[in-house]
């Protein structure tokens, strides 16, 4: 859910339903990396809500699509991080294996 | 720092950080009273913190692709303890986070008591069935919300008979090896059944089409539950008969559901000597530090000196500061992007595809936020 005005699509608050700080910290960080982003922040208004704000302020490109941005870079490092420990894995039971033998 | 002119003044490699900056940015510094530049959101983790040196601090896909790193230092099939080198700590504490509470596993939800002499109540039996781990991988199976019927898609049955016998005048203990898979389902006929078709099977608390035998993954594999676990004790003539239903939920729900018996991590440890140390105050340091993270070395003509050799071993006691003035020797440091991570499963699945999973999770999650702006 946007809460922002139609004159300046650049600065709009997200409220985001079960969610907490899992989502909300990773995607405060990869918000922070994009540089046109002005401001970025989380605030969670009570903790027995599962319920987060996410606040974008950018240098005038439309906030939700920035946020869509930095959404999808963080599914690729998720998945950069993924494939880099799957490696990671089996290289080490090869080493294990080979040791082994 | 000794008063330069301006022109004199070393010429910084482009895009680098000055020294100082640097330790800054990407160290927490640990002093004998409390660890200092922890938080990295003071100011400097935005895209433009350093715009003004002309440093770009961004971390984009690309050199975070070139950095990051994934070192496995043990992997059995209950824990396993690895290195994320170069990731931010946001990210890690996701992956933690995940670990706990949003990794579905299996747990006993609903305890049918048929018969319970023993002392142990009735509820206090059914919270330690629910907290057995059940040894199934819950990616087979489905959740089940409250107007679904239980059936072989997403409940597991398991039945508990246990009689200790009168004339053997000892007390026995049931264990969780006791409690027997029933791939067909429930035993328990419902009792409000106007049978007018004699013929036909009777209706149970779960309605199983077909036997989970027969699923390719369970044939030669039947589902164990994690054997050892004293469940109740029972004395001459008590007796327990009761089934348990298990169902699939999330940690964040009840920790019965927790696929980890905990999941941690900690940034890697930096131990740094500012000054040589020698001699006398060699021995001293190696022998303050409990973990031997220091050695000497003897560096020739009989002097003695302190080397840190195991750094990763430092438990951040502070024992090696807490003397005034051995904080101008040793500077306790630790590396931001470094993580130590240890994950310990409880035996549903094994770590390394705990973590997968856990990845996974998050990336549904960024994926769900952007199908819910489109």
């Amino acid at each position: 859910m946007e809460h922002g005005s139609y004159q300046d699509q650049s600065a709009s608050t997200f409220s985001l339903a079960d969610e907490d700080h899992t989502l909300a910290n990773s995607l405060r960080f990869a918000l922070n990396q994009d540089p046109r982003v002005a401001v970025c922040g989380y605030s969670i208004p009570h903790p027995s809500e599962a319920l987060v704000n996410i606040r974008v302020q950018t240098t005038g490109d439309p906030a939700k699509e920035v946020l869509k941005d930095s959404c999808q870079d963080l599914m690729m490092i998720c998945q950069h991080v993924r494939s880099t420990f799957d490696q990671a894995v089996a290289d080490f039971k090869n080493i294990r294996g080979s040791e082994s033998q | 720092m000794p008063k330069v002119s301006l022109w004199d003044l070393p010429d910084l490699p482009q895009n680098q950080l000055p020294p100082h900056l640097q330790l800054q940015k990407t160290r927490v510094v640990c002093n004998n009273d409390a660890p200092t530049n922890v938080r990295s959101t003071e100011n400097i983790t935005y895209s433009g913190a350093y715009a003004a040196i002309g440093v770009d601090n961004s971390l984009r896909l690309d050199e975070f692709r070139k950095n990051f790193k994934v070192k496995v230092i043990k992997l059995s099939e209950e824990d396993m303890e690895f290195d994320l080198i170069g990731i931010d700590a946001s990210i890690a504490n996701a992956f933690r986070r995940i670990l706990i509470s949003e990794v579905p596993t299996m747990a006993i939800e609903k305890v049918l008591v048929a018969n319970s002499s023993t002392v142990v109540q009735d509820e206090v039996l059914a919270h330690r069935l629910g907290l057995i781990p059940i040894k199934v991988d819950p990616r087979l199976f489905d959740y089940m919300s409250e107007n679904d019927v239980p059936n072989e898609k997403n409940t597991i049955v398991f039945k508990l008979d246990f009689k200790c016998e009168r004339k053997s005048g000892e007390r026995r203990t049931v264990y969780s090896h006791d409690l027997k898979w029933l791939p067909f389902g429930s035993e328990y006929v419902l009792s409000t059944e106007n049978s007018s078709d004699p013929t036909s099977k009777p209706k149970t608390y779960t309605s199983f089409t077909s036997s989970q035998d027969s699923l390719p993954e369970f044939s030669n594999n039947p589902i164990t539950v994690t054997p050892g676990i004293i469940i109740s004790k029972l004395a001459p003539g008590q007796e327990i008969e009761l089934e348990a239903h298990a169902v699939k939920g999330l940690g964040k729900t009840h920790a019965k559901w927790s696929p980890v018996a905990t999941a941690w991590y900690r940034m890697l440890p930096e131990v740094v000597l500012l000054q040589d140390i020698e001699d006398e105050d060699a021995q001293k340091l190696v022998n303050k530090c409990p973990v031997n993270v220091f050695d000497i070395e003897d560096v020739g003509k009989g002097v003695k000196r302190a080397t840190v050799a195991r750094p990763r071993a430092c438990t951040l006691c502070r024992e090696c500061i807490r003397e005034p003035g051995w904080e101008e020797k040793v500077a306790l440091r630790r590396v931001k992007d470094h993580f130590i991570f240890t994950i310990e499963s409880t035996g549903a699945l094994p770590p390394e595809v705990l973590f997968s999973e856990a990845v996974k999770i998050l990336e549904d999650k960024c994926e769900s936020v952007i199908t819910e702006l489109s």
